[in-house]
């Protein structure tokens, strides 16, 4: 098992979250939104979860993710939301996690 | 989408864009809006984009390389006079790399190359290199006839997508048959290629009524090839496809049987492999919403440069299709009259004027209501609302009727190729 695979839901907080095989991911200026694309596809994102799927690259974690976005935007307690949006972009294989 | 008879995609971009819905996304962290999602596999698209004057972003741009192709399949939807489009005709490597600029400056995100078959141009490699670097996710639509592995690591190293390989038949002799070809093993070498280079693997298999008894086999091999997603996409009706309807629309009976082998199927293998099982429309009640509303998010480019707002409406009355080559795709898009026809309603007759489900469908397909009306302003005559709607069932029971030997003796079927096309149009 990799680190950070979803247990119950639950998203470990030193896994490495990065773009699905398969998948692109990129700003969209006539939609003025982050976009996910896959075969003959597309999910448009919205903010939020723009602002989290661009975070990650397989480098950080999901702890320095949290970190990120909370001082990014001045504000505390996003784990939830944010473990939250993992554990469906993983289920949906937008996202995998490297060890 | 589909290179030969179907419309849909793994997305079902073509022929049914149902629009990207507000999902049950997890409320994610600046916000907390659910993320506006679709699961994967679904479509792009708005429900309503289809306004005129301000239309939203061609979202999918589907270039039709070439009419060139190995295979001479009998439901391929490219136009029954592909003929008089001669090899010298078709658009430049620059031409091509022209609309893929201007379609992304306009927004297009999704790009098929399709055919004809596309390997047969020696620029798809530079072709795919150029719609990578300008931010397209891009399709490849093809038989497979052509894909050596140095071609496809060529492909992957230009930074190619996705390809979509179409089958036949599971078996070698109707696989064969049907495509007038030799070719079901070398597209099982292409199948266990497109693995070995990591390419997520769609596997599209047109049906109709002389492979449709098959689903049980060809579900099988898609199986034992790895395949991620499969289209069981039955026929829709243009093109060659509409010449050799009587022999390719099934009965009731064996829809009824595809549809329970492949419902038991989807229960053994559970989220390993996706299958999507589309119905002939012939068989429903109510129209597809075809390409979500003319001009609304489909985009296609065919071998000559002709733009079209759907892959079969070429074969429409009345409207004049621009060129890229002598205009610009956002003039095409945005202001031509060809394109601004089918936006919004105020073409519509009844009984779509007035039905509060036009919101909906969009009136259906604009090329159906031509091929089995002769009006493409009409309804299309799959909706039972449709006064001509006894047309699509008076085939549906022809088909369904315990003894069709003799329709298959009076209409042989006819293989597309350059001979047939220049005989049907001339």
């Amino acid at each position: 098992m990799s680190a950070g695979e979803v247990r119950g839901g639950a998203v470990r907080g030193d896994a490495r979250p990065a773009l699905g095989r398969g998948f692109r991911f990129q700003w969209e200026p006539a939609q003025k939104a982050h976009v996910l694309l896959y075969p003959e596809g597309m999910v448009k994102l919205n903010g939020s979860a723009g602002e989290i799927m661009k975070r990650c690259d397989g480098v950080r974690t999901v702890a320095e993710i949290v970190a990120d976005l909370e001082s990014t935007f001045a504000t505390t307690g996003l784990e939830k939301d944010v473990h939250g949006f993992l554990t469906m972009a993983l289920e949906k294989r937008w996202l995998e996690m490297r060890a | 989408m589909s290179a030969d008879g179907s419309a849909t995609g793994a997305g079902g971009a073509a022929a049914s864009a149902g629009g990207a819905t507000a999902g049950p996304a997890a409320s994610a962290a600046t916000s907390g809006a659910p993320a506006d999602t679709s699961p994967p596999g679904d479509t792009v698209g708005e429900p309503n984009a289809a306004r005129v004057g301000n239309p939203g972003p061609p979202l999918w741009l589907l270039c039709e390389l070439t009419y060139t192709c190995p295979l001479h399949c009998v439901f391929c939807y490219n136009p029954t006079d592909f003929a008089k489009t001669e090899q010298q005709e078709e658009l430049s490597t620059d031409d091509w790399i022209r609309v893929l600029r201007q379609g992304r400056e306009l927004g297009a995100v999704q790009l098929g190359l399709s055919g004809g078959e596309p390997l047969t141009r020696d620029d798809l490699e530079t072709i795919v290199g150029e719609a990578h670097t300008l931010g397209y996710y891009t399709n490849l639509i093809t038989s497979g006839i052509g894909l050596t592995e140095e071609r496809i690591k060529a492909l992957k190293d230009a930074g190619l997508d996705h390809i979509q390989l179409s089958f036949q038949d599971s078996t070698r002799e109707v696989n064969d048959f049907l495509s007038s070809t030799r070719t079901f093993e070398l597209k099982s070498k292409v199948a266990a290629l497109i693995k070995k280079y990591e390419y997520p693997m769609v596997l599209n298999v047109v049906l109709h009524r002389l492979n449709i008894d098959h689903v049980q086999e060809i579900l099988e091999m898609a199986e034992s090839m790895g395949a991620e997603y499969v289209e069981l996409a039955n026929t829709q009706y243009y093109g060659w496809a509409w010449h050799n309807r009587e022999r390719l629309l099934p009965s009731r009976e064996q829809l009824r049987r595809a549809e329970e082998t492949t419902n038991r199927f989807r229960e053994r293998v559970g989220s390993r492999m996706r299958v999507l099982f589309v119905v002939p429309d012939y068989f429903e009640r109510r129209p597809k919403p075809c390409m979500n509303g003319l001009g609304s998010v489909f985009l296609t480019v065919t071998p000559d440069g002709t733009a079209l707002p759907c892959h079969a409406a070429k074969s429409l009355p009345r409207l004049t299709f621009p060129n890229v080559k002598d205009a610009s795709v956002e003039w095409i898009w945005r202001d031509s009259p060809a394109f601004n026809h089918y936006r919004g309603d105020s073409w519509m007759k009844e009984p779509c004027r007035s039905c509060p489900e036009k919101t909906k469908d969009f009136g259906g397909c604009r090329c159906q209501a031509y091929l089995l009306t002769g009006d493409p302003d009409n309804a299309d005559p799959v909706c039972d609302l449709s006064p001509h709607h006894h047309l699509v069932t008076e085939m549906v029971e022809k088909a369904s009727a315990p003894d069709t030997a003799s329709p298959v003796v009076e209409h042989p079927l006819i293989f597309r190729d350059r001979k047939n096309s220049r005989a049907l149009s001339s």
